[in-house]
């Protein structure tokens, strides 16, 4: 039996789908870390790629996986830093497969990569229609037809059966965000997953973590409020975890950006609810007993996070297809620019309506007035310029386009001075929750290690 | 006096629902932020764009206050046709709240 660890360090490489990477080599390089954990599910990323499979069934993963994984496996399969990460999305097994491919040719042929399955729960929910939604209250079978993807947040315990496994990078699709931080903690210093004290550590570390530069800095600045320097070279955090519960968040000296009390307490209640009661796959985490110290310049100490006993069901995100959202966008400058662009809107909306094309909902938004939070008072005079967005949901992809479409003919036929269209036309995916109890979730681990 | 002067803050989603935590830079503004702040004052600021209700919850140990507003962009869940589909500007919308001065009451 190996030695247990007093202290872990994890780092975040990765706080969405789309990341930058740099980050993540610097602190597989620099960051003297045990674990590099890239979390890149989103809500609605799962449903996304599994659109993308539907395609092309090698697809369905993080499209920048080879990216990230050449960036940093070098380093890590050369130092025994373990990688673990969700861009297995919608295909966690090809995932898998292109990751061995990306050691083997990197030189790691000997590379073992484990892939935790068991989050697509579609099947079984098809014969569960009678589940409601956590957020509408409405029957699952309502929009079992247009369904495109279910997906339970696993925890910490799959990517503990995978880690057992000794594999150097773990690959899988939807497990919580905190989930994949607190597996690596509680493995490497031998705790127990019934020790709710090490839980909550490990999970407070993890949502800490889990956007990675949102909490060293990133969604932060605010010049001359709150300055942060750095943004374009931002440090990812790692997290210092000891076997006591005490965290202690840092990042690469001389990596951009800023870590201390303040950009901690904006990330600790970051997508949070009642703070007393964070409902993660392995706990019930209550934040509101941590307290933050700042022991030295960007490295923050977080103690007294609690944590009690897990609910007995995984929340499952339902992606379904939702029909098509048009857009068409329009700017108007100088004088008058507002009167022209609120013309230009009313034009739209009529020419619509004379051709008869009904919509399911259409908005029309001034950007620069109106777009963000309705209409706001702040200040009296009309900006310079303002931008046109006109916006049409339908079923039908066809109608959708009519949107971009009628604003495109303001050139010719609308306002003076309109300049700069744009039009577009995408599939919308809508994302609502079901509660499943536990034991109709079964999470197995396969192995890819050049054997086939 | 604005939130602003006071706090800085945060938005994020959750379904139908956007949390918002303003971090106060010292006790004392935490204090007054508690007087004022209130569930009322921020349902008002966000009528436009959230049907409500709105959830106030505070963290002493971090001067902080977490505002949960539900049925943003009138409860469409993940379809709203908005720019911002998940709120993360609305952070911006409370620091503009505007508050009684923090002159003497709370000294």
């Amino acid at each position: 039996m190996r030695a247990m660890a007093e202290k872990v360090r994890v780092g975040a490489g990765a706080g969405y789908a789309g990341d930058r990477w740099e980050p993540a080599a610097e602190l597989a390089e620099k960051g003297e870390i045990d674990y590099l954990v890239f979390e890149c599910l989103a809500e609605r990323t799962i449903a996304r790629e599994s659109l993308a499979r539907v395609n092309d069934p090698l697809a369905g993963y993080n499209p920048l996986l080879s990216e990230r994984m050449n960036a940093v496996l070098p380093v890590c399969l050369g130092n025994g830093v373990r990688v673990i990460t969700n861009m297995g999305a919608a295909n966690p097994v090809e995932a898998g497969r292109r990751t061995y491919q990306i050691a083997r040719e990197l030189g790691f042929p000997e590379a073992r990569i484990a892939v935790v399955l068991g989050d697509d729960v579609l099947e079984t929910l098809k014969s569960m229609p009678h589940l409601r939604f956590t957020e509408t209250g409405t029957p699952l079978e309502d929009v079992l037809p247009r369904v495109a993807s279910a997906n339970a947040y696993l925890g910490a315990d799959s990517i503990l059966s995978a880690l057992r496994t000794g594999a150097e990078v773990i690959v899988t699709g939807r497990v919580a965000d905190p989930s994949l931080f607190l597996a690596p903690t509680l493995y490497h210093l031998g705790q127990s997953y019934d020790d709710y004290s090490s839980i909550a550590a490990g999970t407070v570390a993890g949502h800490l973590l889990e956007c990675a530069g949102q909490v060293t800095g990133g969604y932060f600045a605010d010049p001359g409020c709150k300055d942060v320097e750095g943004l374009a070279r931002l440090g990812f955090p790692y997290a210092d975890i000891s076997r006591d519960g005490v965290i202690e968040v840092g990042k690469v000296d001389g990596a951009g950006g800023r870590i201390d009390e303040q950009t901690c307490s904006e990330q600790l209640l970051y997508e949070m609810q009642d703070p007393s009661h964070y409902v993660t796959p392995d706990c019930v985490l209550d934040v509101t007993t941590v307290h933050f110290e700042e022991t030295a310049i960007d490295r923050v100490r977080i103690v007294g996070a609690k944590a009690k006993e897990r609910t007995d069901t995984y929340k499952v995100s339902v992606g379904y297809h939702d029909g098509f959202l048009g857009i068409g966008e329009i700017s108007y400058a100088g004088i008058n620019a507002v009167r022209r662009a609120r013309l230009a809107g009313e034009i739209v909306k009529e020419r619509l309506n004379l051709r008869g094309i009904t919509y399911d909902e259409l908005r029309v938004d001034l950007i620069g007035i109106e777009s963000l939070h309705g209409h706001v008072m702040f200040g009296e005079e009309d900006p310079y310029e303002v931008r046109l967005r006109v916006a049409g949901r339908s079923p039908q992809k066809k109608t959708a386009e009519a949107v971009g479409l009628e604003v495109d003919t303001l050139y010719t036929n609308g306002p003076a001075g309109g300049a700069g269209t744009s039009q577009s036309v995408r599939e919308l995916l809508a994302v609502q929750s079901v509660l499943l109890p536990r034991n109709l979730v079964k999470v197995s681990v396969h192995i890819e290690c050049g054997t086939h | 006096m604005r939130v602003y002067d006071l706090a800085h803050a945060r938005a994020g989603d959750k379904g139908n629902s956007v949390n918002i935590c303003v971090v106060a830079y010292t006790k004392r503004e935490y204090e007054h932020l508690t007087l004022y702040l209130t569930n009322k004052v921020v349902l008002a600021k966000f009528s436009q764009i959230a049907d409500g209700p709105v959830t106030r919850y505070l963290l002493p140990k971090l001067n902080a206050l977490n505002f949960v507003i539900e049925n943003t962009f009138g409860g469409g869940v993940t379809t709203n046709m908005s720019i911002d589909v998940h709120g993360k500007s609305f952070s911006s919308l409370l620091l503009t709240i505007e508050l009684p001065g923090i002159s003497n009451e709370s000294l």
